[in-house]
């Protein structure tokens, strides 16, 4: 960490840290005292000719750009040689696939925003939040296309695996390489840091709902029984529940 | 052998005039807020029509229910677990709230506040998604009595196979009325959908109830249900279905749907059934056996070996009691004159329909007619004006014969008591003919026609020995459904002490309102007594 500025610690470490204390406090939080919040919000409802291509373009894509991110930042570039991949080999790979979950993404996310934007039955639902997420994961997708894209795919290339990775990598070690971040592309900074806010806002927005994709379906007996014995009930002061006004008052 | 209680219902489509007492009452006590605006957890459907949501029956546009694969094993309709999971982000099957119908309210404001000026003001029509203005196009009950059905009605999945024979002309046309509720079936392909595991039937009552807390808005339990009798509530984003009024049930009383049923053409009671045949029953292969094979499901209350086995398993000895006076087991498995609706979507449902009689579509032979004689009462039977296809279409997946069998001894219950009442001597053989004594048959007259309160409607109280654990929900700081948006809305209800009719009739229904003047609470009143404090004192309007 030495030779960098207060800013840039603040910048690159604090913030970090910030945004994950937030995400999991937040989340604990969450369940704890919102439960009933805690859904997807779907509006297939309200419309299903824009969704029905939007929200599997978004959500397929998002996988297959997480999945590039866990091979290209969490995977250290040491790994994938031992294994004996070469760098050019590696590099075409990733620009490949990342412009293929780019081009998803993208996709979806005009839609969908689209759709948020424009149909006014689905306008009507949108929360606050739902407009901050929504903004910030434009950020993120906008600036995370645009060096797969333009940079690593037509242009000449950066290794963000020998400074980006470095520094995310050194966050969850407790030893962030700050100067490796600092000095990166401004796109890749922008990118970072939308994607920081993101997670501290995760826990009050409807993007918890990722958490309960559910996977145990597969293996669960399709008929549920339950006893009408009560369970503990749940703890005062979640009855304070909010939601937004929708339309005109009913 | 597994014995399970299941509370269930029987509707004598008899009576039902149509009124929607029932849907008005329910929307009221249960989705009265905002989200649930298109939401009827009850409602009445004019059959022929193609229903709410729109062709709800056609499976084979919805996918809901259960269908079995080639092997001959049960699976959905829509499709495995793994291609649920995968289709998680749009779910093919989901009606889109057009077809339910935009709910609206009006812009009654504006009646208010326009200005003087020689044109009436109007309301116009706003919808509750967006707060503008919108043109009705659709709605729960836009086909009420025919209404478009020169239009539409002939796309009424019911009429399959009988496209030709049917004519909605003027002088042959034909309707009845179909109240439906949840179906709460012994294999809820809702429950079976839900990839959250948040819906459930409950162990005690079979009731089938949506965890709020857990449903995590997925939105399969909607499309899985065949009869479309789970709603999303668009402001929460949540599952919600008819609750079965279970703390009603709870208390002894009946539904609230039941409980105002004008026409009293609903039954309410336990019905017990072998939890490990369920599966067996709900696969039987030909779909015209279905309706037998979920028969065969159902125990015999007076039977002492199911009495030792309900004991063992658990079924409390009041309830047990209250099976073998359960109208449902006297309607639907004694005398098989109740039959499940829809039965060929495999999901076994416990709400259970008596099948309309309706005038002889023929004028002239109905001038012949003499009730007194089976020959003649049976041959009419088949000229109804309601066609039996179409029942057997509704409640027995096609076979004509059931329907004919149990319209055959509702016309000879009505015989038999028209004979009696103008003292003509009926065939001796006409109870036999339809398999009956003329015992069960006089049984059957006193439940349809007399239809005492006390015997159309037999709930046991939910056990207090259980209560304790529902006391923790008491102690709450709230109640659980007074929440915003939830069904108590925030109100204080009724004290639930007093909940109970015939107990101290007025005497504990006394309560103070927000401006601490005494009041009388109606809803715990039995009837009898007097009613203090019911009208404020005279003289002193504000």
């Amino acid at each position: 960490m030495s030779g960098s500025s207060v800013g840039e610690i603040m910048w690159w470490v604090a913030l970090p840290y910030l945004a994950i204390a937030i995400f999991i406090v937040g989340h604990i939080w969450r369940w704890r005292y919102d439960q009933f919040g805690w859904t997807s919000r779907s509006t297939q409802l309200q419309e299903r000719k824009l969704l029905k291509w939007g929200a599997p373009l978004f959500h397929y894509g998002t996988f297959a750009a997480i999945g590039g991110h866990v091979i290209g930042v969490l995977i250290p570039e040491s790994f994938t040689r031992w294994l004996g991949i070469p760098e050019n080999v590696y590099r075409w790979f990733s620009a490949a696939a990342g412009t293929v979950a780019a081009v998803l993404v993208i996709g979806g996310i005009v839609v969908l925003a689209g759709r948020r934007l424009l149909v006014p039955r689905v306008r009507a639902t949108t929360d606050q939040v739902d407009k901050v997420v929504l903004l910030l994961l434009l950020i993120v997708v906008l600036t995370g296309i645009a060096p797969t894209i333009g940079v690593n795919l037509f242009g000449h290339g950066y290794d963000y695996r020998t400074t980006v990775a470095l520094w995310f990598r050194g966050l969850f070690v407790g030893q962030p390489n700050v100067q490796a971040m600092a000095t990166a592309p401004l796109i890749y900074q922008i990118h970072a840091t939308a994607a920081w806010v993101i997670w501290g806002f995760w826990p009050f927005s409807r993007l918890v709902h990722a958490w309960s994709y559910p996977l145990w379906y597969l293996w669960r007996p399709y008929v549920v029984y339950r006893s009408r014995t009560a369970t503990a009930p749940s703890e005062p002061g979640t009855g304070g529940r909010k939601w937004r006004k929708i339309g005109s008052p009913y | 052998m597994r014995v399970m209680a299941q509370m269930s219902m029987v509707m004598n489509l008899d009576k039902c005039i149509g009124c929607h007492t029932c849907t008005v009452t329910c929307k009221q006590v249960w989705t009265n807020r905002p989200g649930t605006e298109y939401v009827y957890f009850n409602n009445v459907e004019t059959k022929p029509g193609i229903g709410y949501p729109k062709r709800y029956e056609d499976q084979e546009q919805w996918h809901g229910g259960w269908t079995l694969d080639g092997k001959g094993r049960l699976q959905l309709k829509a499709g495995g677990r793994l291609k649920k999971l995968l289709s998680i982000f749009y779910n093919p099957d989901l009606p889109s709230i057009d077809d339910y119908g935009d709910p609206w309210t009006y812009n009654y404001q504006k009646l208010i506040d326009a200005p003087l000026g020689s044109p009436n003001p109007s309301a116009h029509s706003l919808s509750a998604l967006t707060g503008k203005g919108m043109n009705m196009q659709w709605g729960g009950n836009w086909e009420d009595d025919l209404a478009g059905a020169p239009e539409r009605a002939m796309e009424d999945p019911n009429f399959r196979g009988m496209q030709d024979k049917v004519k909605l002309d003027f002088e042959q046309v034909f309707m009845f009325y179909l109240p439906r509720i949840c179906e709460h079936c012994l294999n809820p392909s809702c429950v079976s959908s839900c990839p959250s595991g948040a819906m459930y039937k409950r162990e005690e009552d079979g009731i089938v109830l949506v965890d709020q807390d857990r449903c995590r808005g997925w939105r399969f339990c909607v499309s899985g249900c065949p009869y479309k009798k789970v709603y999303f509530n668009h402001r929460t984003g949540k599952a919600e279905k008819c609750t079965f009024c279970f703390p009603r049930i709870e208390a002894g009383q009946p539904t609230i749907c039941s409980e105002t049923c004008v026409g009293r053409l609903r039954y309410l009671g336990l019905v017990l059934y072998d939890a490990d045949k369920v599966l067996e029953a709900a696969s039987t292969e030909d779909e015209k056996d279905l309706y037998e094979a979920q028969l065969s499901v159902f125990l015999d209350p007076f039977d002492p070996e199911v009495q030792a086995a309900a004991e063992r398993d658990g079924i409390p000895t009041d309830w047990m009691d209250a099976a073998r006076r359960s109208p449902v087991y006297e309607l639907a498995v004694r005398h098989k004159v109740a039959l499940p609706l829809h039965p060929e979507y495999r999901t076994l449902p416990m709400v259970w329909y008596i099948p309309p009689l309706s005038p002889v579509s023929d004028v002239v032979q109905a001038a012949g007619y003499d009730d007194v004689d089976p020959d003649t009462v049976f041959h009419t039977i088949d000229d109804l004006r309601i066609p039996l296809e179409y029942l057997a279409n509704l409640f027995t997946a096609g076979k004509v014969d059931t329907v004919r069998t149990v319209l055959r001894k509702l016309a000879v219950v009505r015989s038999i008591q028209r004979a009696t009442q103008l003292g003509l001597e009926p065939k001796d053989n006409l109870p036999e003919t339809v398999g009956a004594s003329l015992d069960d048959l006089d049984d059957l007259y006193r439940l349809l026609a007399i239809a005492k309160y006390e015997d159309r409607y037999v709930v046991p109280m939910a056990h207090v020995e259980d209560a304790g654990a529902l006391a923790a929900q008491h102690e709450q700081l709230f109640c659980s459904l007074d929440t915003e948006g939830g069904p108590g809305m925030g109100g204080t209800g009724p004290d639930v002490e007093s909940f109970h009719p015939g107990s101290a009739p007025g005497g504990s229904h006394q309560f103070r309102d927000d401006g601490g003047r005494q009041r009388f609470n109606l809803f715990g009143w039995n009837g009898e007594g007097s009613t203090p404090n019911l009208f404020p004192d005279g003289g002193q309007r504000p």
